[in-house]
């Protein structure tokens, strides 16, 4: 098994990052005028790297599926953003962000990676800031912080439940002023389908114009991968319907490894499942942990009273509620991290306690917040007796001012009101830890193709902490990737344009071209979506909260089945040369039917349990994960197959060198 | 449910469109308005006909990709949502729906209920940002301190989704909500001072540009936001355009 050259530079922890931007290459502006640079979708990533670059005097091509850069999923992330600012004074540092980002993974990330990011975390606050990016602030106009879950400090900034949506708009205005200089061209309602090499370097991309149909070349001297995650694999989750591997599978096929794919994370606070007709699920942002509290009722028969809908959740007393996650876990109580929050709740709904009528659902409960919130309010208002109804109106306002369109958003869906009756949740796919492998400068295996933010495996370990993914695709596209890539890019000042003519691109868009007619030539006996959903059914009963050896060989073997099933019988109506969804998504879910097998593969090896990949062969007796430091402690990076079975495994061994590795425990 | 569905058929951009009738039955009150579509369309694929396109990604009311005119009203009859917050249960059994892209000028068809806003983006690209450099040696946050009221008033321009709701529903096909509500989030911050006057000067040119027509203070916008985004904003760019047009 060859070794994966992770390119970490020598010297003490603090020093790594400094060092290394002392000692690489750089590129003069003058020559940066003759390099061009692809970046694959404009999410938090790839829209503030394309803007860092095309501000650095790079040529920057950028591309996503949706009509402008703005729609990119990273619009959607609701809670915040971490910072290790300590504006809270409450013994926050680099280092215990850091320390709370690796043990929170599970002791599986690099350390020398996450220490950068926890280092440029600070960075990224004050870049948003002067962009004009309107954060939560409190009556003295300085910055407003809340926490998330599995830390102790307060370092999450925060635009109500909108964070996503102002980081984005800024990195997306950041990458406006660089379009009306002419330095950024965008091809927006455009699919990356294939990377091309040339010389064993990325040198291109081949896309399709999703309006006219058309297929391109396009040439640079170096490509970026920020196409986001991969959890619609599960066809159920709470990505955009669009998100997908599409943009990273290619160039996994081309040469690229892919790391972890079985580490995903399973959020713990989402709408639960009304149907068979139900094409998304929502998220219900894990800041509502800061003031809901998760509970099922203590007595089966209530449970069942409940779900029969004879009995009210607000009718039960408090002596007969189960506040399990504060019972576990003294200590983080309801902030536990994601992943035991997650699986904690599934133990209480397969046991019975579950309080909607499939018995999936757990209740997150705001009455004290409102409660507690109000009585403050009351005396900062010079009401020092007030009512019940006094206190819970001043209470629900606070509530209302933090959370109030995420209430919106739950009572449009599920009809119900949270401010008056408990919020029904539960878990959900939502994000991918694992993604491409990427060294220290965030370059794949393939010389020249770089993957920032979610498609990138890099800093999550086995599990994310919450309002880390913002974190880090800013770190990523803003301060990490602009510096590294130069240190590449700085050999090709002499190469001049890349050619599109040559025998690579013209057999990249053959291998295209070959790949959609076969795509819409099935038999036409299932659509699209029949085989996304059955594969999303195989990876949630198999590959999802809790997995086994016996579950992950069926299926491997399944999902094995029903892509050949897919390629011969698949219907793909309208045509090639125009708009067509159908067959957008048909090349996408093509994808998802090899990665799923590789993800039941990945988790099939990993005889461990450890952050989002629980095996149910390895636990402790009180059901908590158990991990194997000694045979496990790597990162798996995969080396593509045809058959994603035989795909051949190469491992990075995992040094902690600044921090003790212990057994996570949150009690 | 059974509903009768009118929607709005048309190939590419130069094809002639027209509306379309369909039945379909089997729909429950908890799915949404496109997972309604999906029905109907799961139902055309297995009849050998061509699915209805219409722009969605993120469900979910924030990416602002959802685009119908429902009934005669951009993103139906609910308020404060989008398209694709919008549940059935708003809609009753043997009811008929009509379904249109949104219309506009400056927003092409480009096929079905697919319209081009890439007009929106230009605007942005005009100005809708502070000239600061992405490469990270600003000043530290906490430095410009932003009074509160000034900073959820901001935030509340910013919400903006950018869907176009407030261009269909104007008679005129007005921009100046959607143009406005990011003129007001920079003009209500310290850090959107320095560049003010180009900034609503070349927004407000490119809105010209694209030919979306004039405001004349109908508020049909207002009302039909799915983000609630306020007439106040086109009020706070008037003074800002004037107070530029008199200093420059
Ligand atoms: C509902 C929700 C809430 C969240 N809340 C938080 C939070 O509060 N805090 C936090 O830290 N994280 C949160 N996350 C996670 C976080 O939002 C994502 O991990 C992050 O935004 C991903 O950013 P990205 O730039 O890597 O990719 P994305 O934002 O997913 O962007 C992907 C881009 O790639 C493009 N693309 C994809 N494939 C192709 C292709 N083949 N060709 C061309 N373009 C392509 C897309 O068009 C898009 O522009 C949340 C996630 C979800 C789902
Ligand atoms: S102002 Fe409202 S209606 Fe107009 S684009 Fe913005 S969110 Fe949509
Ligand atoms: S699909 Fe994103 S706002 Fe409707």
């Amino acid at each position: 098994m060859s070794e994966l050259k992770s390119n970490i530079p020598e010297g003490p922890l603090k020093d790594k990052w400094t060092k290394h931007k002392n000692d690489i290459n750089l590129v003069n502006p003058a020559n940066k005028r003759n390099i061009d640079v692809i970046v694959v979708g404009t999410g938090l990533a790839g829209g503030s790297a394309a803007a860092t670059l095309a501000e650095l005097g790079y040529n920057v091509k950028t591309f996503c599926y949706q009509d402008s850069p703005r729609r990119a999923h990273s619009i959607a992330a609701q809670g915040g953003i971490n910072a290790a600012k300590n504006y809270q004074g409450d013994g926050d540092s680099n280092y215990r962000l850091f320390y709370d980002t690796v043990k929170g993974g599970d002791y599986r990330s690099r350390e020398a990676n996450v220490y950068r990011l926890a280092e440029v975390s600070a960075n990224i606050i004050d870049q948003c800031v002067a962009q004009g990016v309107p954060f939560a602030r409190e009556y003295g106009g300085l910055l407003d912080n809340r926490s998330f879950g599995g830390v102790l400090v307060s370092r999450t900034f925060y635009a109500k439940g909108q964070t996503g949506q102002q980081l984005l708009l800024g990195a997306y205005s950041a990458m406006n002023r660089q379009i009306n200089r002419g330095k950024i061209e965008a091809f927006n309602r455009h699919e990356m389908l294939d990377l091309v090499l040339v010389d064993g370097k990325a040198r291109g991309i081949i896309a399709r114009d999703l309006v006219t149909g058309e297929i391109e070349r396009h040439s640079a001297h170096a490509v970026v991968l920020a196409s986001g995650g991969y959890g619609n694999v599960f066809f159920l989750s709470t990505n955009a319907m669009g998100s997908n591997v599409m943009a990273a599978w290619r160039a996994h096929r081309r040469g690229a490894y892919f790391a972890n794919p079985c580490y995903t994370q399973i959020h713990p606070t989402c709408i639960p499942v009304s149907g068979d007709h139900q094409s998304k699920l929502t998220l219900m942002s894990e800041s509502l942990r800061n003031d809901g509290r998760i509970w099922v009722p203590k007595k089966k028969e209530d449970a069942e009273a409940i779900r029969a809908g004879k009995l009210k959740p607000t009718d039960l007393k408090e002596e007969d509620r189960d506040y399990y996650l504060e019972r576990r876990y003294p200590a983080f109580g309801n902030l536990v991290p994601r992943d035991v929050a997650s699986r904690a709740a599934k133990e209480r709904c397969d046991a019975g306690f579950g309080v909607n009528k499939t018995g999936e659902a757990v209740y997150l409960d705001f009455k004290s917040a409102i409660m507690r919130y109000g009585k403050e309010e009351a005396l900062i208002h010079g009401n020092h007796n007030p009512s019940d109804k006094e206190i819970y109106d001043y209470g629900k306002k606070v509530v209302e001012n933090k959370y109030g369109n995420l209430f919106q958003m739950y009572e449009k869906i599920v009809d119900e009101d949270p401010y008056t009756t408990p919020m029904m949740i539960y878990p959900a796919v939502h994000y991918t830890m694992g993604g491409l492998w990427v060294d220290y400068n965030l370059q794949t295996t393939i010389p020249g193709c770089y993957a920032a933010g979610e498609a990138n495996f890099s800093d999550h370990g086995a599990n994310r902490l919450g309002a880390s993914a913002l974190m880090q695709g800013l770190a990523d596209g803003y301060f990490v990737l602009p510096y590294t890539i130069g240190d590449y890019l700085s050999k090709d000042i002499r190469t001049g344009k890349i050619p599109t003519d040559s025998p690579e691109f013209d057999q990249a868009e053959k291998d295209v071209r070959d790949r959609m007619t076969k795509l819409m030539n099935g038999s036409g006996k299932h659509s699209v979506d029949y085989y996304h959903k059955k594969l999303g059914k195989i990876m949630w009963n198999k590959c999802g909260m809790a997995r086994n050896a016996k579950e992950l060989q069926e299926a491997m073997d399944e999902i094995a089945e029903l892509r050949a099933d897919f390629w011969e019988n698949v219907k793909v109506p309208g045509s090639l040369d125009s708009k067509n969804a159908e067959l957008e998504k048909a090349g996408r879910v093509a994808d998802f039917l090899e990665l799923g097998e590789l993800f039941a593969k990945d988790a099939l090896t990993r005889n461990e349990s450890c952050g989002g990949h629980f095996r149910e062969e390895y636990q402790t007796p009180e059901g908590e994960a158990l991990r194997d430091d000694e045979n496990f402690s790597f990162v798996s990076a995969w080396e593509y197959n045809d058959n994603p079975r035989e795909a051949k495994l190469h491992k990075e061994q995992l040094t902690f060198e600044n921090i003790e590795v212990k057994t996570r425990s949150y009690k | 449910m059974k509903l009768t569905l009118k929607i709005w058929r048309q190939e590419n951009a130069k094809a002639k469109g027209a509306m379309k009738t369909y039945q379909i039955d089997g729909i429950e009150g908890d799915m949404s308005f496109l997972e309604m579509l999906d029905v109907l369309n799961e139902d055309l694929i297995n009849k050998g006909e061509v699915p209805v396109e219409f722009d969605h990604d993120c469900r979910e009311g924030i990416c602002g990709s959802c685009s119908l005119q429902i009934n005669g009203e951009p993103h139906g009859p609910d308020r404060l949502v989008t398209t694709c917050q919008l549940h059935m249960r708003k809609f009753n059994d043997g009811d008929t729906i009509t379904i249109e892209p949104f219309r506009a000028t400056a927003f092409p068809v480009i096929t079905d209920l697919i319209v081009d806003r890439t007009a929106f983006d230009r605007i942005q690209q005009a100005g809708g940002y502070i000239s600061v450099n992405t490469s990270g040696n600003t000043i530290d946050a906490n430095s410009i301190p932003v009074n509160k009221h000034d900073a959820d008033d901001a935030f509340s321009a910013a919400t903006c989704i950018g869907c176009g709701a407030c261009v269909a529903a104007c008679k005129n096909a007005s921009a100046m909500l959607f143009t406005s509500a990011k003129v007001s989030q920079y003009a209500l911050l310290p850090q959107g001072q320095v560049e003010a006057v180009e900034r609503v000067e070349n927004m407000v040119r490119q809105m010209d540009l694209e030919g979306f027509g004039n405001c004349t203070n109908t508020g049909a916008c207002e009302i039909e936001c799915p983000k609630g985004i306020s007439l106040e904003n086109i009020a706070r760019m008037n003074r800002e355009y004037l107070s530029a047009t008199t200093k420059g």
